[in-house]
């Protein structure tokens, strides 16, 4: 009954030209930048203003500050307190999204174009005059400490902190979580907000990018009209250190009692957002472990069914964030997971990938790019990481041409450089009584042993 | 807002709607099979979705995994879910790679059996084991998934079962399994095909007829036990589970009325005031007023058949034992029933409906996931250009009468998180971890 043949594979007819939306720069008098990406599909615009206060410059002692002062941003300005903001921005339906990542803080709004002006000068308000209630900022700081709490029985979260904890120097701000630690976070006061607002938040150290159903000469007008007055300005802050805490590969078990996975994050310091060959290892890491056809995952799920799935990434920043391979698999094959995963890492090392495997990659990587940018969200984000990084204003313009240009010798020469096993941090939350054993006598370093809170486990 | 919608037959019973936008080079193709775990038979529970794994495996024209590495090869993005009453496949491509799209979609929609093998299922069945320890045995709260509908619905009804599946009900699912489902459920008049953004109507007239045309109509599907239950419990069930998680939380559920329904646009919004962002009642009063919860939020199941549940979900602060949050939380649903909503409140939750609404529609993907849908459920895919206006027409009165209805004391079950004995906070939460080694 069924018909087994089919009609035959079809072919793709011939491209159609895609270029990311094109987008102005103008300087304020103030020295705050505006950058404007008329996009008209539907009528919305999101409108985000990027600070240069990340959280890798939390001053030490500090750490999880520059989080506490985005989230504390919206509970109050001289005009309005905390719910009368939030009444206010949801009336215009919008809602406040604040937020710190490794290198910036973003303030961000997605509202129907009509009432963009209305929202957009509530922004300005929140960014130019909060005023960091006491009652507020402990708050959230409790709020922020239920979160660590949680994320004792969390082997995901846990799984992701632990391993910057091991991958990176003591003295290194990513060695702990942007969000900051218990003891970090529990000594934060207002005025430590107060105090990293008012150095960091300013005109100068301010991009505001608009995109969406908007002109140009609306966006500038109105951006003037909220920002134009602000004054202010930033101090400089030095690089953050991103040394990383060994350089002989070593096991870490955090033990979480039962556990039927264990939670592996396998990799160590990797390399700059800004690196001269970003995209040779852009396409090795998809190849890797980056698609769900990359060999890490056909490995580990579609092969063996160790797990649901696993990825590989380097997560980009200023400073070299980490290089990780991150997996869930059943307790009881955790050593031979580990071991498929150290046989891909030396595959990847040792010999060029296939033609195909390397069109696959960059020809998913090329052809997806248009797919990225549907929706005005989407569009300012990518603004903002061009802004973050100083990358070239042609940046996205040449994305696709410099991913097609990415060899198979390319790739060969990045994962020798830029994967090193000898380096590997291995970290696994999961059930010492089931791994422990395994996981010695696969003797890929030295094994230890740690509670969920870190400290070294009693045997 | 309204976006352009057409639609056709084919006389094999495949529906088919197509909306296009010309904005950018790429286009959505979206398939809903109107079927989910609900149509699981006694025994098999996760099986529906086991299925959906299985749909990656290859078909006749296809090898396994070849469909995953067919699309991101054509620059496209994809993937599957499985609901109660719904599995949907979906891919994103490239607008020139339209046809592999839905080369493929037929290719397993018309002949999938022919690579279906023991080896695969054993292995798929491994890795939806894996997925259920990953995201439900080992996640604090994981398991509510499966214990609110459970406690929901009656034992027999089919929203009461795992989605998810048993261990033991996933191991004792066959090939032979596999054949039954897709001959029932898998067909072209069970299913509704959509495409959305960058193509040439004409074209894709063509594709679909050449593609999809010779597929064979099924022989209908079985019909569902009846779905119908009481507006309201009767009464206020509880279940306290004792689990691994360090704070108390609760999920407290109504029936409400079903998706698409008058009452459901009420209810959506009586949601949206309980719980949607920073200026929602439960977030006002319990997050930032009295400081009892850490974290607050309702939403709907948007079940269109049977009942509706609205959910709240509230995960206690620090120090709040259980009985004291399931109590707070009461008594902030009391003070809605005995005052009612304002006009003000109710213009912020439609404000801010309206807005995700809008904004979600900016991607192919979801234009084309909500045509199916609302083919699916209504047989009518424009409903979705009507949805603004369904909000907008919600007033005070509409939301006051479904409270006084759906949230009174005896319409709510609850599902109570506690820490298990020995996993209560430590007394000193500032003494943690401070080590960094």
């Amino acid at each position: 009954m069924t018909v087994v043949a089919g009609p035959p594979r079809p072919i793709p007819g011939p491209t159609r030209d895609y270029r990311f939306p094109a987008f102005e720069r103008l300087t304020l008098p103030n020295g705050l930048t505006v950058v404007v990406a008329p996009v008209s599909k539907l009528p919305v615009v999101t409108v985000v203003a990027l600070v240069d206060a990340g959280a890798a410059v939390d001053p030490p002692g500090c750490e999880g500050v520059a989080q506490l002062t985005a989230q504390a941003l919206a509970e109050g300005t001289e005009q309005s307190d905390g719910t009368q903001l939030a009444e206010r921005f949801e009336r215009l339906g919008t809602a406040l999204d604040t937020s710190a990542d490794w290198d910036s803080t973003t303030i961000r709004i997605t509202v129907t174009s009509e009432r963009v002006a209305a929202a957009l000068s509530l922004l300005a308000e929140v960014v130019r005059s909060p005023t960091f209630p006491e009652r507020e900022v402990e708050r959230l700081k409790q709020e922020r400490l239920a979160e660590l709490l949680q994320q004792q029985t969390e082997p995901r979260g846990l799984a992701d902190d632990m391993f910057s904890r091991f991958a990176y120097a003591g003295d290194s701000r990513y060695a702990l979580p942007d969000g900051g630690l218990e003891a970090t976070v529990g000594s934060l006061t207002r005025d430590a907000v107060t105090a990293f607002y008012q150095s960091r938040y300013a005109p100068s150290s301010t991009t505001l990018i608009i995109v969406g159903d908007i002109d140009h000469t609306t966006a500038h007008a109105i951006a003037g009209d909220a920002f134009g007055t602000w004054e202010g300005r930033a101090t400089s802050h030095p690089a953050p250190s991103d040394q990383p805490a060994r350089l002989t590969r070593t096991v870490h078990i955090v033990g979480k009692a039962d556990a039927p996975q264990s939670e592996l994050r396998v990799g160590h310091v990797g390399v700059p957002r800004r690196h001269p060959k970003y995209f040779p290892i852009v396409v090795m890491n998809a190849i890797l472990g980056g698609l769900f056809s990359s060999r890490i995952n056909l490995n580990l799920r579609e092969a063996h069914a160790y797990t649901y799935g696993a990825f590989s990434s380097f997560d980009w920043r200023r400073g070299a964030g980490p290089f990780t391979i991150a997996t869930a698999v059943q307790s009881d094959v955790t050593d031979a997971a580990l071991r498929e995963i150290m046989l891909e890492i030396e595959r990847m090392r040792s010999a060029e990938v296939t033609d195909a495997e390397l069109t696959l990659a960059t020809s998913y990587l090329d052809g997806v790019f248009p797919i990225r940018y549907e929706s005005t969200t989407a569009i300012a984000n990518a603004l903002a990481a061009l802004v973050s990084y100083a990358l070239p204003d042609d940046y996205f313009d040449r994305y696709r041409i410099h991913i097609r240009a990415v060899t198979a010798g390319d790739i060969l020469d990045a994962a020798r450089a830029y994967v090193r096993p000898e380096h590997l941090q291995i970290v696994t939350v999961g059930d010492p009584s089931v791994i422990r054993a395994p996981l010695e006598a696969l003797a890929l370093g030295p094994v230890h042993v740690y509670d969920a809170e870190g400290n070294p486990a009693a045997v | 807002m309204r976006l352009p919608i057409d639609t056709f037959r084919l006389a094999n019973g495949l529906f088919v709607t197509l909306s296009e936008d010309h904005t950018a080079p790429l286009v959505a193709v979206n398939l809903w099979y109107h079927v989910g775990s609900a149509n699981e038979r006694a025994g098999r529970t996760g099986f529906a979705h086991l299925f959906e794994h299985m749909l990656f495996q290859g078909s006749a024209n296809v090898a396994a995994n070849e469909h995953f590495e067919l699309v991101q090869r054509a620059g496209g993005t994809l993937n599957g879910s499985t609901w109660l009453d719904r599995t949907n496949y979906f891919e994103t491509v490239p607008s020139n790679q339209l046809a592999i799209a839905l080369w493929l979609e037929a290719d397993r929609m018309g002949r999938l059996l022919p690579a279906m093998t023991q080896q695969k299922l054993d292995t798929q069945r491994d890795v939806v084991k894996n997925e259920r320890r990953w995201s439900v045995d080992n996640q604090p709260y994981g398991t509510w998934w499966e214990k609110l509908p459970a406690l929901t619905f009656p034992p027999q009804h089919p929203f009461h079962h795992s989605l998810i599946g048993s261990m033991e009900d996933l191991s004792a699912a066959s090939l032979e399994d596999i054949s039954h489902f897709f001959a029932t459920y898998y067909t072209p008049d069970n299913a509704v095909l959509s495409i959305a953004g960058d193509f040439d109507p004409a074209d894709a007239r063509r594709l679909v007829e050449e593609y999809y045309g010779p597929i064979p109509r099924g022989v209908g599907r079985p019909s569902l036990p009846p779905m119908e239950v009481p507006p309201t419990f009767g009464e206020w069930r509880r279940e306290v589970v004792s689990d691994a998680v360090m704070l108390p939380r609760l999920y407290l559920a109504f029936r409400s009325p079903v998706f698409g329904s008058d009452g459901y646009y009420a209810a959506s919004v009586c949601g949206a005031i309980l719980g949607m962002r920073r200026g929602s009642r439960l977030q006002r009063a319990l997050v930032r007023e009295r400081q009892i919860a850490a974290d607050a939020t309702a939403f709907t199941f948007d079940l269109p058949k049977g009942s509706d549940l609205l959910v709240v979900d509230v995960t206690a602060r620090p120090g709040i034992d259980g009985e004291t949050l399931e109590q707070e939380v009461a008594n902030e649903i009391d003070l809605l029933q005995a005052n009612g909503v304002t006009d003000a409140e109710v213009e912020r939750a439609v404000a801010l409906i309206e807005t995700d609404f809008v904004t979600s529609m900016q991607a192919a993907g979801e234009r084309a996931d909500k045509l199916s849908m609302f083919a699916t459920y209504f047989g009518d895919p424009s409903l979705l250009n009507e949805q603004v206006d369904r909000y907008r027409q919600v007033r005070t009165s509409d939301v006051n009468a479904f409270i006084a209805k759906r949230l009174c004391a005896d319409n709510r079950a609850s599902l109570l998180y506690v820490p298990r004995e020995g996993e209560a906070e430590p007394a000193n939460v500032a003494d943690l971890a401070e080590t960094v080694v």
